[in-house]
């Protein structure tokens, strides 16, 4: 046989050895051990991850508000500007040698990307049906796809970070937090100030504003529609790829990152108010937070009623439906979101 | 002038004609290859692609004396693409063998084309427990192993460390679910805690990672193939929970992931049948000469599509290129006795191999790079457990 | 009434006629194509055409005519397969049982769908659908029983006594021939019925018909579970068809292929689904042996047919349409 180094205190060796003949079973017996240990730390934790996700998803969201608001474009092919946003910068990241540079970067192509797409080909489905715009930007999304694994090849990247954001920090006694995590909050939230200071407080952001309400009203009084659509368009492409970069470290950049993630921006959307920024950003947190703190409790949740393998596959189930259900819930309540933002 | 010119031309035309014909008379040995090309687990496929083609290259590209064609196809880790493909690869392609199959589920969904069609098929990876037992088949081989073995071998090796206390993680398909029932038939500890995620696009596991910490078990225990295994074994030390509850994995940490993982898989110890250092010489052939070749070393996935190679050749040498001799290629088939890069094994009669098991361990080279490394045997000539469900004999 | 192969008014044939019927012929003969060239994966993909056209002709009943795009159509497909999938791995292998079961299901949740999202319009409409269809996949991916994630292989298709052995190909693909002109047909009768005008009217200006009188919430409601059943049937057949079913048939990018199909046919046509998955199916198996990378062309051209062409495929044959 094998000429191998020794044994590991192996039981004496039989022609062959069986390994027990205990009988399969889905799940263990683990007896009430869990449930006794659950503690506030663990759902601070899961708050935190649900809030990190809100995020992202808002400043995916946004942008796709936006778009849908003033130019009432349904935008499939968003998520592959999520996408080309974390191409971009784990390509120029590993040619500077530097996280930082290469997010600055990979945002400012990605915005490139976005109007360039918005010139080219966008414009011309503004005036055709909302099928028409799914039609043509799944099209584009197969062609995204494809470009993609053309330049990039099929196997996808790594986005690395630096050293000091992969420790953890005890934020809580006993509590331990990655550092990575926590910069995704801090800087998406700054973000999300500064989408607030521009809408608010700037003369573009007026005319967003006003677009989302009137679009019509808008051109009239003699703005360059052609530009603000073309910025707006842009700027959403912008988030996109910001979105996209940060998530990268922690889920790997690879072909079709964006389908699922729009989905799910696309319920916040409609939570939140199509065309409401402000809409968003209350929805994607409901989202993020129902979606993680959902997912991380309701098995044990159902434990209390149901058996073990019962309630684990309910509740993995269950927990994937929630988003839809409270998103199926506003739209036979509230159909126009919890913050609409069109007074037409 | 012309007229002149287009006699010459039709002679030559004439003559390639019969030439051409009595080439396509010659019989091409025609494989499928179904692997994943894309996404974060692309390097598997490709490793496989590459020992693949190393193999026929060791062969002169001709198996049992027939040239070879092979055509690749991507089944996208999913299911239904997988059954797709290969029933292109029969319907289509109309090849003779059939080789591949990483993931268990895709392995699952293409049995009944295959067996249906009688397409003799060579598994180089998954291990779906069904395949050993009620769904065995004359016309199917493994070269891999079946899920159980290795983690029941990592399972005893943490006996040995006395770890009392197991927390397991795993995704949710069939092998993650035959991976985590291995580890329990042989672990003696208490179960404190078992995390199916969802697979294969949750590569976030921080929620689960919560939940192992708040169960302070005395270890965990994960399966995380490809592209997973890295991200879980990064987001494991960022958690900061290396030096805190160790680690033991089965395949997850493995010659494609240990040069992304560097320093973090060191320490972290996993089971193999194969690793690159096994002294055999078939082996030291194989790893020299892909090293050489495509500037990295091979891993387990290619060990077992490279022994897929000298397994096909094996059986068309035996029926001297009678392709339609499927009884006398099954018959060699089983003899295994081919030059495996693991050493010798011999098939069980439910053509999976009955074979030894090794610990690994990751360590540092004195030039920086970095390599898995046989620590120990754990078990010689292991079977798998649902032979007795596999009928035949 | 509107002739089921278009001729034009007149005594001119129109191309639509011509392109119709050619279709029809060379689905006709596709078997024989088949068997000729020794290409079994051509009657596959053939089989699959035409079950796929039966979905996206559900979907466009609805969508063209009605005016509701359902982004949760493959729901339905789903539905069908599971039940034929879930009955044949209990024991239940007749045809007369699971495929009425399929049809029956389908129908049932249409009407809880229909019942809650024709409440609403537009593109809270299209969101609803979704959100439904991907409940039952989130649900179909935690039937453990039944492969979850994983998939279930069906390993003896539908039996339907000594009447029709389904395992034989061509048997199967002629059936599938049969369904697909049946709910043609079926279709085409329901559209040009008062019944059809009621619900095309609801589609051009809603407000009027109630107007008039008619309650449009039922008409569209009754429409919505119709569509609902034949898509069931197509999945009980796609079923069949790969022995196989999972979650991922109810995928909102499945739907979005159905949708796809339907605009790319042409939506006001009887025939444009099936012209819609045939183009789009015959097209990425014919780019994607020639090339790589299909979708580099593929794409574009979709882009091209949102941007340019109205009415579809249909509409580039024969012209304006009137209604």
């Amino acid at each position: 046989m094998q000429g191998a180094s020794l044994s590991v205190g192996a039981p004496s060796p039989q022609p062959s050895p069986r390994w027990g003949e205990g009988v399969r079973t889905s799940k263990p017996d683990r007896g009430d051990v869990r449930h006794d240990d659950k503690s506030m730390l663990y759902f601070i934790e899961q708050f935190l991850n649900g809030i990190q996700l809100g995020m992202l998803l808002f400043l995916l969201a946004a942008g796709l508000t936006l778009i849908f608001g003033i130019m009432d474009l349904v935008n499939l092919a968003h998520g592959s500007l999520y996408m080309i946003g974390a191409y971009f910068a784990a390509t120029f990241a590993e040619w500077t040698d530097s996280f930082v540079l290469g997010a600055i970067f990979a945002i400012v192509a990605t915005l490139a990307v976005g109007m360039a797409l918005e010139v080219i080909a966008m414009r011309r489905l503004y005036a055709r049906s909302h099928l028409d715009h799914v039609l043509g930007t799944f099209g584009l999304l197969l062609f995204f796809n494809e470009l993609v694994r053309l330049i990039w090849g099929p196997a996808g990247m790594t986005l690395s970070l630096p050293g000091e954001m992969l420790k953890a920090v005890e934020i809580l006694p006993g509590l331990f937090y990655p550092v990575y995590r926590l910069v995704i909050i801090a800087v998406t939230l700054a973000v999300a100030f500064l989408l607030y200071a521009l809408v608010m407080r700037t003369r573009l952001g007026m005319l967003i504003r006003a677009g989302a309400s009137n679009r019509e009203m808008v051109g009239a009084l003699g703005v360059n529609i052609k530009l603000l659509y073309t910025m707006v368009f842009g700027l959403g492409a912008a988030l996109a790829g910001f979105a996209g970069l940060m998530q990268a470290p922690i889920l790997t950049v690879q072909i079709g990152m964006g389908e699922n993630i729009l989905i799910l921006a696309f319920v916040v959307i409609i939570i939140g108010g199509i065309g409401s920024i402000r809409g968003a950003f209350v929805a994607a947190l409901l989202v993020g937070l129902v979606d993680t703190v959902g997912r991380a409790f309701l098995p044990d949740l159902l434990h209390v009623y149901l058996s073990e393998s019962a309630a684990a596959s309910l509740g993995r189930a269950l927990s994937s439906m929630m988003i839809y259900m409270v998103m199926a819930l506003v739209l036979i309540v509230r159909p126009e979101g919890l913050f609409p933002a069109a007074s037409k | 002038m012309r007229r002149t010119a287009t006699i010459p031309v039709a002679v030559l035309a004439l003559c390639a004609g019969p030439a051409v014909a009595q080439q396509q008379a010659q019989q091409t040995l025609k494989i499928g290859f179904v692997s994943t090309f894309s996404g974060p687990v692309a390097a598997i496929g490709n490793d496989m692609k590459n020992a693949f083609e190393l193999g026929l290259d060791h062969h002169g590209r001709k198996l049992g004396g027939l040239p070879v064609e092979v055509v690749y196809e991507d089944d996208q880790i999913k299911p239904d693409v997988g059954v797709q493909k290969t029933q292109k690869l029969i319907e289509s392609d109309h090849v003779n063998f059939i080789v591949g199959y990483i993931w268990s589920n895709v392995m699952l969904a293409s049995l009944k084309p295959l067996v249906d069609s009688k397409t003799m098929t060579i598994d180089a990876n998954a291990g779906p427990s069904q395949l050993a037992g009620e769904l065995c088949s004359p016309y199917v081989f493994s070269t891999s192993w079946q899920n159980d073995q290795t983690p029941a071998a990592v399972g005893l090796y943490m006996n040995q460390k006395g770890v009392k206390t197991a927390f397991l993680m795993g995704p949710n398909y069939a092998a993650g679910k035959d991976m985590l029932a291995g580890v329990k038939t042989t672990f003696k500890g208490q179960i404190v805690g078992e995390e199916y995620t969802r697979w294969p696009d949750q590569l976030d596991f921080s929620a689960e990672l919560s939940k192992a910490r708040e169960a302070k078990p005395d270890a965990i225990f994960v399966f995380y193939p490809g592209g997973a295994g890295i991200q879980f074994v990064t987001q494991y030390v960022q958690a900061g929970l290396k030096g805190q509850i160790p680690l033991y994995t089965a395949f997850t940490i493995d010659d494609l992931s240990l040069p992304r993982l560097k320093d973090l898989a060191i320490g972290i110890p996993g089971a193999q049948e194969w690793v690159g250092d096994l002294p055999n010489a078939a082996n030291q052939k194989f790893v020299a000469d892909y090293k050489a070749k495509y500037g990295v070393p091979p891993s387990f996935y290619g060990a077992q599509s490279y022994d897929a190679v000298s397994l096909i050749d094996s059986a068309v040498t035996a029926v001297k290129g009678d392709l339609s001799d499927k009884e006398g290629m099954r018959k060699e088939m089983e003899k295994a006795e081919f030059k495996s890069v693991r050493g010798n094994f011999k098939f069980g009669n439910n053509h999976i191999p009955i074979q030894n098991f090794y610990l690994q361990d990751a360590v540092k080279n004195a030039d920086g790079s970095y390599a898995l490394h046989t620590v120990a045997t754990v078990v010689t000539d292991d079977q798998d457990r649902f032979h007795d469900r596999c009928p035949m004999k | 009434m509107k002739g089921l192969l278009e001729t034009s008014r007149g005594s001119r044939p129109s191309p639509r006629l011509a392109v119709n019927a050619g279709l029809l012929v060379i689905l006709a003969l596709a078997p024989l194509y088949a068997a000729l060239t020794g290409d079994p994966f051509a009657m596959t993909l053939f089989t699959r055409v035409l079950i796929l056209a039966l979905a996206a002709l559900s979907l466009n009943l609805i969508m063209g005519f009605g005016g509701m795009v359902s982004f949760g159509h493959a729901a339905y497909l789903g539905i069908g397969g599971y039940a034929v999938g879930i009955l044949a791995k209990e024991g239940i292998g007749s045809g007369f049982v699971q495929w009425p079961v399929a049809i029956a299901a389908a129908a049932l949740y249409a009407l809880v769908v229909g019942a809650l999202s024709l409440r609403t319009r537009g593109v809270y409409f299209i969101m609803i659908t979704l959100a439904f269809a991907q409940m039952t996949y989130y649900v179909a991916i935690g039937l453990d029983r039944y492969g979850g994630d994983d998939g279930l292989t069906i390993y003896q298709r539908s039996r339907f006594g000594s009447l029709l052995d389904l395992d034989n190909k061509i048997l199967f693909y002629y059936l599938c021939f049969a369904l697909l002109l049946a709910g043609i047909y079926l279709v085409w009768r329901l559209v040009n019925s008062r019944f059809g005008l009621v619900i095309q009217g609801a589609r051009s200006n809603e407000r009027r018909m109630r107007a008039i009188g008619f309650a449009t919430y039922r008409y569209k409601l009754v429409c919505f579970v119709i569509a609902g059943a034949m898509c069931g049937l197509a999945g009980a057949l796609l079923a069949n068809h790969t022995n196989f079913i999972s979650p991922a048939m109810m995928h909102w990018t499945r739907s979005g292929d159905l949708m796809i199909m339907a605009v790319l046919g042409g939506m006001q046509a009887m025939f444009g689904p099936l012209l819609g998955a045939m183009t789009l199916l015959l097209l990425e198996e014919s780019l994607s042996r020639v090339t790589d990378y299909a979708n580099l062309v593929l794409g574009p051209l979709l882009l091209f047919v949102a941007i340019y062409v109205n009415g579809g495929i249909d509409g580039l044959i024969g012209g304006v349409r009137h209604g």
